[in-house]
């Protein structure tokens, strides 16, 4: 019995947002007396984030400190139309949303703002901390709390903002299959290290190196919990988890999670991560979205690695110990590939 | 388990100086989720709440001859049965909100099931238990129906008719093909002037999302004739608006709150729950809770689908990939869901994140007797991205080259024309590429490390090719374009009636574009294309087929 140390690589790019666009979300804005702001969405949040990330969307547009802002999802009566969140299209499409929303809002507090200091509203700037003050004459100010007070009590004012982002549906040729399909991508590279028992077939994931390049990371714990998260899917998905493992046999399909195989933690490689923010063009502040794509290099690279360690191809998932001890068999024994770095 | 910044990466397009946007604030729902107290779904309470559990086809396929629920139904505990006959509109597919798709689902079916695990009767009862057990006294009798479970076999002439809509066991793109063609350049003479051709099939496995919180959802009687309805749904309007259509009941009767859920990861788009569990409230004028259990989020819960992929590409000998062909099949399961929606979302992605000057897909939709799939993180790219990237390694090997230095030599760069005859922006593959062969020390060339995504992009590799091979392979005909996501001035009729749904048609929202317009090259029609085919003249049989629209719309007459 021999240990075989492999090195896989894969790279990746991956579309944001429903494909062909057509997909709107919408959001409001509003703020109560007191200068606090609420986000009205339907969009959904699964633990990705959705509620955090969108309130801190709003609070940079609208200027206002975090803690002024919540967000209210997902409820029909209350919150506008948003197509869901699938896609990677949450945080740029409802982000932008929130944008548009914010920029309204905050347009009628400088103006509520301006009334108060008579001043002109172009002349106001936010300090993100909770006041109003003339550019270049910090002294000159009022907090976002009395100048959204006294747009209520005095000026009859509504600080609030309507929001959609809308990609307008592209065509797609049959011919040629020209379209537009999105309008930025997110991109990955990711070096996967195991070990492959020749004897049992069975795989050591040793450790995993990675860079994503996700546009700007709009808060960098969240984009953190997205990969460490989604590259054990992609582990998970490369060499435990199937609904039929005969496939295309339906027998034997797992009925919970006893019989569907996942990795615990005694499987876990460690995973060191560098992000790359390269800020696409319409996303909300640069951001693209991490949530879908970072499990997908992690399967190719995986089976790449196999192939360097004993040098056997696996092309139909999961790797399983049974078809690597099959593949070293046809081959006559392993075959190393040569180590890489 | 590290985590670093490579702040110094496309720095200059960067303000990093913002007050919120870049830092770790904690989530707004962090204190709710650690200490268990977000309501979930699953955590409202209803008096007289009733349970719903569906009877489930023990076959693969088979014809329904009958369902006896009379013992069932004199069960203690049991209040209603509901079969399909009880659902206004029973039959549905997802994306018809989209005008996407025909529909070709029932709720509960009532002729035939496709796929074992399908529901034909729901027993509502007083508990979870009651249900189960009358469950098991509904008594179905099925005439058992031939199979088929793989995709080539399901699409070969005489393999047994899965989904009645679609004869061909292949959805139809467009009115027009049986599959989703990509045609850029000319693969075959690719193939001919390079200097290998390497060839792979890979075949991706089904999986299951595995929430936490399985799907489900909780109708109740709302005042003022309305129904509230609690639910784990990804897409609050795809299940709100699907409800209204089965139910035939106007959106504005329907209020539904969601919102925070127990993991999706794509497996709650699906919206089966919804409209069964409002349905039940309806005729019971009770709370209705349908919830799968584990086993059902299993096998019957959509999974993603299996993909079947074979490539060839046409390499140089120094590493250049001047050909790829994809041939590709989207098991689908027995009926559509988003899966021919996915395949779009695939041939757009193809080749991967290469400039390749000749590239070729037929990717198919195709029909099985198994459970539908549906969308699953990563959806219409993570099967083929395994196949694009399984395969690079190969043609690597072929060349003798390093894997990196083959994927930065060939990676997408700022001003390429991409297959889809778009041009790229904002790329950042070979950065990648180049920091994680520096963090695993994978020693790469200098060359290597010195591309940039950045630069010698664009000029010639901008370019359309001159001539563009196009063929009229997989042609179905009997079908008709709609116009969603019709490609322009093209002269195929619209189908002559309304619309399958009453939800506003998205290309009409008067928007005006945030963002920058993509560079829209002029298409060049190869000079082999023949003019569309006139439509088929109708005929007896054509009046009960169905018609497709463009991307593709089915449409009954």
């Amino acid at each position: 019995m021999t240990i075989h140390r492999g090195r896989g690589f894969a790279s990746i790019n991956y579309p944001i947002g429903m494909n062909l666009g057509g997909d709107p979300s919408q959001a409001l804005v509003h703020s109560n007396p007191g200068g606090k702001f609420m986000v009205a969405l339907s969009s959904i949040d699964l633990g990705q984030g959705m509620k955090s990330v969108t309130r801190q969307i709003a609070a940079e547009t609208l200027g206002v400190p975090v803690e002024d802002v919540y967000v209210d999802t997902a409820d029909s009566d209350t919150g506008p139309h948003c197509m869901g969140s699938f896609a990677s299209r949450g945080t740029h499409r409802v982000g932008n949303a929130v944008i548009q929303a914010a920029q309204e809002a905050r347009a009628v507090m400088l103006e509520a703002a301006a009334e108060e200091l008579e001043v002109d509203p172009a002349d106001l700037v936010t300090d993100g901390k909770g006041n109003i003050h003339v550019k270049g004459a910090p002294s000159k100010s009022i907090t976002t709390a009395e100048a959204c007070g006294a747009a209520q009590f005095k000026q009859g004012r509504t600080v609030s903002g309507r929001g959609i982002f809308l990609i307008p549906l592209s065509e797609v040729d049959p011919e040629t299959g020209e379209m537009t399909p999105v309008s930025c991508f997110a991109h990955a590279a990711l070096i996967v290290d195991i070990d492959v028992d020749d004897e049992t077939g069975e795989i050591d994931v040793v450790e995993m190196n990675s860079a994503y390049e996700l546009g700007r990371a709009l808060n960098p714990r969240l984009v953190e919990q997205q990969l460490v998260g989604g590259a054990w899917m992609g582990l998970s998905h490369a060499a435990w988890e199937t609904t039929e493992p005969y496939y295309p046999e339906r027998s034997h399909g797992p009925l919970d999670f006893n019989t569907y195989l996942m990795p615990g933690p005694g499987d876990i490689a460690s995973h060191h991560i560098s992000i790359l923010e390269r800020p696409a063009p319409d996303g909300p502040y640069g951001g693209k979205g991490p949530g879908e794509m970072c499990a997908n290099p992690v399967l190719p690279a995986m089976v790449n690695a196999v192939f360097n360690a004993v040098g056997v191809r696996i092309d139909e998932l999961p790797i399983t110990p049974e078809k690597i001890l099959r593949g070293i068999r046809a081959n006559g024994g392993a075959q190393p590939q040569g180590r890489r770095g | 388990m590290t985590i670093e910044f490579r702040k110094e990466y496309f720095a200059d397009e960067r303000d990093d100086n913002l007050n919120e946007i870049g830092k770790p604030t904690q989530r707004q729902d962090a204190l709710g989720h650690v200490t268990g107290r977000s309501p979930f779904f699953d955590d409202h309470l209803f008096d007289g709440l009733l349970h719903i559990r569906c009877v489930r086809s023990p076959h693969h396929h088979a014809r329904i001859r009958r369902i006896d629920t009379s013992e069932a139904e004199r069960m203690p505990g049991v209040v209603r049965i509901i079969t399909g006959r009880d659902v206004p509109q029973n039959l549905n597919t997802l994306l018809s909100l989209l005008d996407f798709g025909i529909d070709d689902e029932p709720l509960l079916s009532e002729k035939k099931v496709s796929y074992k695990g399908e529901p034909v009767a729901a027993v509502v009862a007083e508990s979870e238990r009651a249900a189960r057990d009358a469950v098991a006294k509904v008594r179905v009798d099925w005439e058992e129906l031939p199979a088929v479970f793989d995709v080539e076999e399901a699409v070969k002439p005489g393999a047994p008719v899965v989904n009645d809509i679609y004869p061909g066991n292949l959805f139809i793109y467009h009115g027009k093909y049986d599959h989703q063609k990509l045609r850029f350049g000319d693969v075959e003479a690719g193939f001919r002037q390079a200097d290998q051709v390497i060839e792979g099939r890979y075949q991706m496995s089904p999986i299951e999302q595995a929430p936490t919180e399985t799907c489900g959802a909780i109708a109740a009687p709302e005042t003022n004739d309305r129904y509230v309805v609690y639910t784990s749904t990804q897409a609050l309007f795809f299940s709100l608006d699907t409800t209204s259509k089965l139910l035939k009941t106007p959106s504005n009767r329907l209020h539904f709150i969601g919102g925070t859920v127990g993991g999706g990861f794509g497996g709650k788009v699906d919206s089966l729950h919804e409209p069964l569990a409002v349905l039940g409230t309806m005729l019971t004028g009770r709370p209705c809770k349908y919830i799968f259990d584990r086993e059902e989020e299993m096998q019957v819960g959509a999974p993603r689908g299996a993909e079947r992929w074979y490539i060839r590409d046409g390499v140089m000998n120094d590493g250049r990939i001047v050909a790829r062909k994809f041939i590709g099949y989207f098991d689908s399961g027995a009926y559509t869901r988003l899966s021919s929606y996915a395949i779009i979302k695939g041939v757009g992605h193809l080749p991967g994140p290469y400039t390749i000057p000749n590239v070729y897909a037929d990717v198919y939709c195709v029909f099985t007797n198994r459970t539908p799939a549906t969308a699953m993180r990563g959806f219409g790219i993570t099967g083929v991205d395994f196949a694009i990237e399984a395969h690079m390694d190969k043609v690597a090997h072929a060349v003798n080259m390093d894997p990196i230095e083959l994927r930065i030599l060939n990676a997408y760069r700022d001003g390429d024309m991409k297959a889809h005859r778009r041009l790229a922006k904002n790329t950042a593959l070979i950065e990648c590429c180049q920091v994680a062969a520096e963090k695993a020390q994978w020693p790469i060339s200098q060359k290597a490390r010195q591309a940039s995504s950045l630069r010698e992009g664009g000029g010639e590799r901008a370019k359309i090719p001159n001539f563009t091979a196009i063929d009229q392979n997989g042609l179905v005909t009997g079908f008709t374009a709609g116009n969603y996501a019709r490609k322009a001035k093209r002269s195929e009729p619209a189908a002559p009636q309304s619309l399958p749904t009453q939800t506003p048609r998205h290309d009409s929202v008067p928007v005006a574009p945030r963002y920058e317009q993509p560079v829209r090259p002029q298409h060049q029609p190869a000079a082999s294309a023949p003019p569309p085919p006139a439509p088929p003249a109708q005929t007896a049989s054509d009046a009960r087929r169905t018609r497709f629209s463009s991307i593709s719309g089915l449409r009954r007459r």
